[in-house]
């Protein structure tokens, strides 16, 4: 490693003023150093101990009493939402209520109506069967009376045809015998 | 080859004190370490001792540096 | 190779000594260093004073609710400091607050304007962190006499242990509370030391060709560390000086 070259001059005259080879023991220079220091702790501590320090405290007071008002502040502003939650979550309740209400009611008034509407539908229905049936009734007894006046004109005809005579008395009777039976 | 023989002693103790500073290399591993393993098992009680952690290192590597200094010592001063 | 790296006299392998930016030369010229002479040390003191006032009082003069970015490291870092003092050293301490929070805002600002390249680095130097620690180390324990007398000693007297080996922890408690000072201030001087020297040591093996890839990378990747250590040590500066503090303000144990 000694193949450099060096500019040795002036750096030997350097390293030969530092005769002891560390220059923290060179003791020559202490005296120096240590006034040199009580000097520099001194402003110091009177720059932080008179400006620095009361200003930093003071600021950091005031940042805490803000944040605290803020704080306080912000729990006002939460105590009066949650009232406000309260009070909507109430309207809402009673909102609630009525329209159950009305529904309620309307559901009644309409059962009430179809009621009514089903019981005259059930009357008209059975006027209507009723008629109906009447009608079909005297259909069917028209229908066998005319039945029987055939069967009886029939059946004279047919024993004429064959000829024999009969009292029509006898065939009527045996007719309405033959229909009931 | 040139110096004296009081020369080659110097640097061989140099040299020899020179290891106390890996004694203190392990001493301040081992506050470190344990320290970690302590905080991992019960991490909430970590951020109160890093001042205790600090102290302990300090301690620690105060007698490194001690056996440094002698070294300088012997280097330079004697 | 460092053999003759170290002293200058036969430049060997590297092109510059790593400790070389370590060396207080005064400014202006002039012979040696007086104790009022202008240094490179004495300029980057006044460096790092004027950063902490861009920081803590221009920085906040807006005084603003919602902080501008300055600001809010400033307040960050007050915060920080507050919380500290408050949690490791006891809520009384507060009153301490300014003179840890001087000491926390000249130590990180020091030790980051020293990773700025060709800066000098103030606290990697043991005179300046030797001065900080005894000015903790004697203020810490005045004020543990002046507030509990000599019931300031019951620090030293372990009552919980059985009685037969109190005096020796004794004597070990006494041992460690005069070691408190030196560790502080070594600490502190020699991580910032340790990395600036290492950087340079990269640094030096960038001018061989062949591995000066590798040591280039290797220097960003130790710039990154040291910026962390510079904020550690300062961290750890300031909550050893929490934790002597809540020794003096109560000694009981």
């Amino acid at each position: 490693m000694a193949t450099e070259t060096h500019e040795a001059a002036g750096h030997a005259a350097d390293a030969a003023a530092a005769a002891p080879g560390m220059p923290q023991l060179d003791f020559s220079t202490w005296g120096n150093q240590i006034f040199w220091l009580i000097v520099t702790l001194v402003v110091i501590y009177l720059v932080l101990s008179r400006v620095a320090l009361p200003r930093v405290g003071s600021v950091l007071a005031d940042r805490a009493g803000a944040i605290a008002n803020d704080i306080a502040a912000a729990e006002d502003l939460k105590q009066k939402a949650k009232e406000a939650e309260a009070a909507y979550d109430k309207a809402l309740a009673d909102a609630r209520t009525e329209a159950a209400n009305i529904v309620a009611a309307t559901k009644a008034e309409i059962q009430a109506d179809l009621a009514e509407a089903t019981v005259r539908a059930d009357a008209e229905i059975s006027a209507k069967v009723a008629e109906g049936e009447k009608a079909i009734a005297e259909i069917r007894a028209g229908a066998l009376e005319a039945a029987e006046t055939v069967a009886k004109d029939t059946a004279a005809e047919i024993v004429a045809a064959f000829g024999f005579t009969a009292a029509p008395d006898a065939i009527d009777s045996a007719v309405t015998e033959k229909l009931k039976g | 080859m040139e110096g004296d023989i009081a020369e080659l002693g110097k640097y061989i103790g140099v040299g020899l004190t020179a290891i106390g500073m890996g004694g203190a290399a392990m001493g301040v591993g081992n506050v470190a370490g344990n320290f970690l393993s302590g905080a991992l098992r019960n991490p909430s009680a970590a951020a109160s001792q890093t001042a205790t952690l600090f102290i302990g290192m300090a301690f620690a590597e105060a007698l490194g540096i001690f056996s440094f200094l002698v070294a300088l010592l012997l280097m330079f001063a004697v | 190779m460092a053999t003759e790296a170290a002293h200058g006299g036969e430049d060997g392998g590297l092109v510059f000594h790593p400790m070389d930016q370590f060396i207080v030369k005064p400014l202006f010229g002039g012979d040696g260093v007086h104790w009022y002479t202008i240094t490179n040390a004495t300029l980057w003191m006044a460096l790092t004073v004027l950063a902490i006032v861009a920081l803590m009082v221009l920085g906040t003069s807006g005084r603003n609710r919602i902080p501008s970015r300055m600001q809010s490291v400033a307040e960050m870092a007050y915060g920080f400091i507050y919380k500290m003092v408050e949690d490791v050293a006891g809520k009384d301490a507060i009153r301490y607050f300014p003179y840890i929070f001087t000491l926390f805002m000249f130590i990180v600002t020091a030790n980051l304007l020293g990773l700025v390249p060709t800066a000098f680095t103030v606290t990697s130097h043991f005179a300046a962190t030797i001065l900080l620690a005894l000015a903790v180390f004697l203020s810490v324990t005045i004020l543990g006499f002046v507030l509990h007398g000599g019931q300031f000693l019951g620090l030293f007297w372990v009552s919980s242990a059985p009685l037969a080996v109190r005096p020796l922890l004794a004597l070990i408690e006494v041992i460690s509370y005069f070691v408190r000072p030196v560790s502080h201030s070594i600490r502190l001087a020699g991580n910032m030391m340790a990395g600036h020297a290492v950087i340079k040591v990269f640094a030096g093996f960038a001018a061989i060709a062949a591995v000066s890839p590798i040591s280039i990378i290797a220097i960003a990747g130790m710039y990154g560390l040291e910026l962390l250590v510079a904020f550690i040590q300062a961290y750890v500066f300031t909550i050893l000086t929490c934790v002597y503090l809540k020794d003096a303000l109560h000694p009981a144990h």
